[in-house]
């Protein structure tokens, strides 16, 4: 490139700077919903009118699309959640299938806003370009059986045969479990998910190791008869799924962590989808602040005033979205567990709303 | 002359470009290769090796714990990947060695038997033979709750062969325990079909070679060896023999080292061989270059190994001119 090509980039940035110098001041849209900066992530939210979501490319209870098509899951509700708080309609939002190679980078460059996509909250990840919100589900690894076995605990299949997908942590846990424990397990491995599938309900191996959500789906789908086949932990490790947003944008950062908050501060409130409306009326300040009676919280995030309340109406509170897409009101019924709320044993803990 | 007609100037202009290009490609590679490898954060370098490899190998020659390293466990899948190999080319061997004297039989029936095994085996892919014998295995077989039980101590089932194994103590025959078998030997669906696989694909190449080495020989060898008053096992062994191998031994050593590379089809059934414990690796650690380049010096090393070995043999059995 020569000197006139480097006189057309210096005018074009010179054009650039002055255009921006001069572009008008940005309005609030509506009184309902502040606008966020320009270049900010709420911005391209407003500006598109959808919120772009990360989405498994099937997962079962957690993100997959109904036989119309239509999204459903823990993780797609979490993301109509940030849809209804921020642009009053729960679904504006799209769904991008994403293979766990592509969801980080995904998130990165910008072709999602969110991404609420079963993934572990790691410290590698979390330093290298995404912000983790909060665990909207805590999974573990579990072994599935036979429940004519009887066995209850890793200690009970000394020298058991055990179907493992290669490839995975769940690998390396098998692994450590069995040394740790001296069970002398028999590793049969396979390189993919349908195979040891498989292979165990055709009786190769005595047990099926993988994340205890997948198991409960395995067995809600795949067995004859589900109440055949028992699930317990291999260890007493908690594997946190972490929705997570891009590095540099406190304000949506804040904005993904109250919704996921308000969900579990409505639980906690015994607010329902049900009982919203006549919520409303209440004396309770907690409950006249979360619902936006009392004015002035939604300001302070940069959303509608009444986002908590479009939350809980349309999507419901974490109890509801729990039990609907894993818990007892689905096919998969995967107990609370580590997912209950912390006053009822579990690790969900709703902040201060004040 | 000028110098651009000049026929040996244009070839050594010609190879300069040609290398010039060709150094320019592998440049530009390495280049790009550093610069995506810098982007996304990786490392190049075999530290890997020395730390512990903490995946499962669900059975190895050589002894292993997920607490070994990652030198230790490509070292295990190396001694799965030269067992195999060996007990494929011995058995392959002799099977190829009866193949081709059935098929020089005179009787129709033992070389129609022949033909037919030989066309068939040599005909199908060996990824779908493999498929064949790990489905006939491990869908064909009953359950472990209730085993082919053909002789005392041997059990066929979906999970494998239970046989009794020779010890110190005498025999030790397998045991039901809660789970599975234990004690004696265990030959696992993935071994019988890679082993099964492999020998009887191999042995259909094995016998052509064999049996053309001796119908190379010229029929008057025979002839002459018989006139002489040779028994006809001695004509065999002492002149149609140490002929035929000059000839059959340069096919066989490519023949060997298809084996040991056909053994990283053990991919397919799950066979932990040297590819599988590469693949496992390279998705435990990112370190994908590190893992195929040391993929490829081992069967490079060992390939070369062979030839030479098999080099050595032949000058030995090769016609000595002085």
């Amino acid at each position: 490139m020569g000197r006139r090509g480097l006189a057309i980039i210096g005018f074009a940035a010179a054009l650039s700077g002055a255009l921006a110098a001069c572009s008008p001041a940005p309005k609030p849209a509506s009184d309902a919903a502040p606008a966020g900066k320009a270049g900010s992530t709420l911005a391209t939210v407003q500006k598109h009118g959808y919120v772009s979501c990360g989405a498994s490319q099937a997962n079962a209870g957690f993100s997959l699309p109904d036989d119309k098509g239509y999204w459903r899951g823990l993780d797609i509700d979490m993301c109509r959640a940030v849809a209804a708080a921020v642009l009053g309609d729960q679904d504006k939002a799209r769904f991008v299938p994403l293979t766990g190679q592509q969801r980080l980078t995904a998130l990165q460059t910008g072709e999602i806003d969110l991404l609420p996509r079963t993934t572990t909250w790691t410290m590698a990840r979390d330093a290298n370009g995404v912000n983790f919100t909060f665990p909207n589900y805590y999974d573990y690894t579990g072994f599935m059986v036979r429940a004519a076995t009887g066995a209850t605990k890793p200690a009970d299949i000394k020298g058991a045969s055990v179907c493992v997908q290669t490839g995975s942590i769940t690998e390396v846990i098998f692994a450590d479990v069995s040394w740790r424990q001296k069970l002398d397990l028999k590793p049969v491995i396979f390189d993919n998910v349908s195979a040891t599938r498989q292979a165990f309900f055709s009786g190769r191996c005595d047990a099926l190791i993988t994340d205890a959500s997948a198991l409960y789906s395995v067995r809600a789908t795949q067995s004859k008869n589900p109440d055949d086949y028992v699930i317990f932990a291999a260890n007493d490790e908690a594997n946190p799924l972490t929705p997570a947003v891009r590095h540099g944008d406190d304000q949506w950062f804040d904005i993904v962590k109250w919704v996921f908050q308000a969900q579990i501060t409505a639980e906690y409130l015994g607010i329902t989808s049900a009982n919203v409306d006549e919520m409303l009326k209440s004396e309770d300040p907690a409950i006249r602040r979360l619902l936006g009676v009392e004015a002035g919280y939604g300001k302070a995030l940069g959303v509608r005033e009444d986002w908590a309340y479009q939350i809980i109406k349309q999507v419901g509170n974490y109890g509801e979205v729990y039990d609907r897409n894993v818990g007892k009101d689905s096919k998969l019924k995967i107990e609370r567990g580590l997912n209950r709320l912390q006053r009822d044993g579990g690790l969900m803990v709703p902040l201060p709303f004040s | 002359m000028v110098w651009w007609r000049d026929q040996k100037f244009r070839a050594i202009v010609f190879q300069v470009l040609a290398a010039g290009a060709f150094l320019s490609l592998i440049l530009w590679l390495t280049g790009n290769t550093a610069a995506n490898l810098a982007k996304r954060g990786l490392t190049v370098g075999f530290d890997f090796l020395g730390r512990a490899a903490r995946f499962p190998i669900s059975e190895s020659v050589l002894s292993y714990s997920p607490t070994d390293h990652f030198w230790w466990a490509y070292t295990v899948g190396l001694g799965n990947t030269l067992f195999i190999t060996m007990i494929v080319a011995l058995t392959a061997t002799v099977l190829g060695l009866m193949l081709a004297i059935l098929r020089r039989e005179d009787n129709p029936l033992a070389q129609g038997a022949g033909t037919t095994y030989v066309e068939f085996f040599r005909n199908t892919p060996l990824v779908v033979q493999l498929l064949f014998w790990y489905a006939l295995v491990t869908v064909g077989l009953p359950s472990i709750d209730a085993p082919l039980n053909p002789l005392p101590g041997v059990y066929l089932t979906e999970r494998g062969l239970y046989l009794p194994a020779l010890s110190l103590n005498g025999l030790d025959m397998p045991v039901r325990a809660k789970f599975n078998f234990e004690g004696g030997l265990n030959l696992s669906p993935e071994f019988v079909a890679m082993y099964l696989g492999l020998s009887l694909y191999a042995a259909a190449f094995i016998g052509e070679i064999i049996r053309g080495g001796l119908e190379a020989v010229a029929k008057g060898q025979t002839e002459a060896a018989l006139a002489l008053g040779l028994a006809p096992k001695q004509a065999l062994n002492l002149v149609l023999i140490p002929q035929a191998l000059r000839i059959i031994i340069p096919p066989m050593t490519s023949q060997y080292i298809n084996i040991l590379k056909n053994s990283t089809l053990a991919l397919v059934v799950g066979y932990p061989d040297i590819s599988f414990v590469t693949a496992t690796t390279i998705n435990q650690t990112g370190q994908a270059l590190e893992g195929i380049f040391i993929l490829m010096l081992v069967f490079f090393t060992i390939s070369i190994a062979t030839s030479v070995a098999m080099n050595l043999y032949n000058s030995r059995v090769a016609l000595k001119v002085r």
